[in-house]
């Protein structure tokens, strides 16, 4: 049977692992290829690394991280984070990514998405989200959701499945940092309404909040940082409790 | 331990050979008759389309050369569907290794079947130490067809379909062992120990 995903996601900045972690086990804990491997040991499904480099050495420093990771770690990864062009996918690829993911680069050039399916296949395209509500209508918002677009959420993803995206990386930015839960309303809408995954992220603060984002929330796989990164929540404890819960698991 | 990895138009080779290194087998990204007949262990990794893959293993002969090997030779996931008689997509003739038809899933689930599943049924060598609890890491859309004779395990997504194939010294799997943690490590460490 088919699982649903855990998948803690890393933000990188010049290679290195940006928030603080709270892992004793690591001899450096600001080295993402040995959290990668910690967290894959223990059970992680995938894993996401975030880049927020904004040098011109980015794409030189992500290849080598990308290199390194694929190297060290046996389960999927994804890389993402201001990656706009062709020529640095293909690169990320060859370096061993599992697969890319798009956000700011395809709002403003949704071509691109139908360019990768064609060059590298869907299966390899995550387009990312970042949604907000505004008076009640949800819309798309860029450059780490801070600029709000004309973009209607639902529209907007419904396009880019169209178009070739793989799945969708679906953010919450009402939800991402309260820990209050995923955003279950619009996951489950998008879930239902598009023929591929979505991943929810934004709003884990509790074991019950992941097995609602899949319940009711009818999510492919869930995403978190902190909670992973500062142990409030171990995947090994996560996993045995979604599964207690009924949740297809892996274990 | 010589291990060669067919080098033709797929993509994402690199996590096969990086997954090799982890193992401590010698493996080598290449097209070369010679090498390859020569290889202890032959893996024929793929991910894209099949189409454009039948066309450019003809063109330089690896058609022929593939189906000539006699040491353990391992396919996965595109390399499992080229294995077989046919496939669905863009209605290509493969080669015919196993006399199974390569089908798209049908639209009553979510297409491609991507994230981790189980195997079920599971009756090889290849799979020794393994059960019915282990998980594997899928991303594909397009699926063999179970045949008694050749499934030696089955997965369940829409249908059932076949996991893992073998004939003679042919071995073959839809889902990514490199990618699949300590289940796919076991199933390439029994290949390299057939």
């Amino acid at each position: 049977m088919l699982t649903k995903r855990i998948i803690p996601c890393l933000d990188i900045k010049e290679g290195r692992t940006v928030k603080g972690v709270n892992f004793l086990e690591l001899r450096d804990a600001g080295d993402p290829v040995e959290l990668g491997k910690v967290y894959a040991d223990e059970g992680a499904d995938e894993l996401v690394f975030l880049d927020i480099t904004a040098t011109v050495e980015k794409r030189k420093t992500l290849v080598e991280l990308v290199t390194k990771v694929a190297k060290t770690v046996n389960i999927p990864f994804t890389v993402g984070g201001g990656i706009s062009t062709v020529d640095d996918i293909k690169a990320l690829l060859n370096a061993g990514a599992d697969k890319i993911s798009i956000n700011s680069a395809a709002v403003k050039n949704p071509g691109i998405v139908d360019e990768m399916a064609r060059e590298f296949g869907s299966q390899c395209i995550v387009v990312a989200i970042d949604t907000k509500n505004m008076d009640g209508v949800d819309f798309v918002h860029t450059h780490g959701g801070r600029r709000p677009t004309l973009l209607q959420t639902q529209k907007w993803a419904k396009q880019v499945a169209e178009r070739g995206a793989g799945e969708i990386l679906l953010t919450s930015m009402d939800h991402d940092g309260v820990k209050n839960g995923f955003a279950n309303e619009i996951t489950s809408e998008l879930s239902a309404m598009l023929g591929i995954p979505v991943i929810a992220s934004g709003g884990a603060g509790k074991m019950h909040h992941f097995k609602d984002v899949f319940t009711s929330g009818k999510a492919d796989a869930a995403l978190a940082a902190s909670i992973f990164h500062f142990k409030e929540i171990p995947i090994p404890e996560l996993k045995k409790y979604l599964q207690a819960e009924g949740i297809s698991i892996r274990l | 331990m010589e291990v060669a990895v067919i080098k033709y138009n797929a993509g994402n080779v690199q996590s096969v050979l990086y997954a090799m290194e982890r193992l401590g087998a010698n493996a080598t990204l290449t097209d070369d008759w010679e090498t390859i007949q020569k290889a202890d262990k032959v893996i024929f990794p793929g991910q894209g389309e099949a189409s454009t893959a039948m066309k450019y293993l003809k063109e330089r002969n690896l058609d022929q050369l593939i189906k000539s090997l006699e040491q353990p030779f391992f396919g996965i996931c595109l390399g499992l569907q080229l294995l077989c008689e046919f496939s669905e997509e863009y209605d290509t003739q493969c080669l015919g290794i196993f006399p199974i038809q390569v089908k798209k899933f049908p639209p009553l689930d979510k297409v491609p079947h991507i994230g981790w599943n189980n195997l079920q049924n599971l009756h090889s060598p290849l799979l020794a130490g393994l059960d019915e609890s282990a998980y594997v890491y899928y991303v594909h859309s397009y699926y063999a067809a179970v045949d008694p004779e050749f499934t030696i395990a089955t997965s369940h997504y829409i249908t059932d379909f076949s996991a893992l194939l073998q004939r003679d010294n042919y071995y073959a799997m839809q889902a990514h062992p490199e990618k699949s943690s300590l289940a796919g490590e076991k199933i390439l460490t029994n290949f390299l120990n057939l």
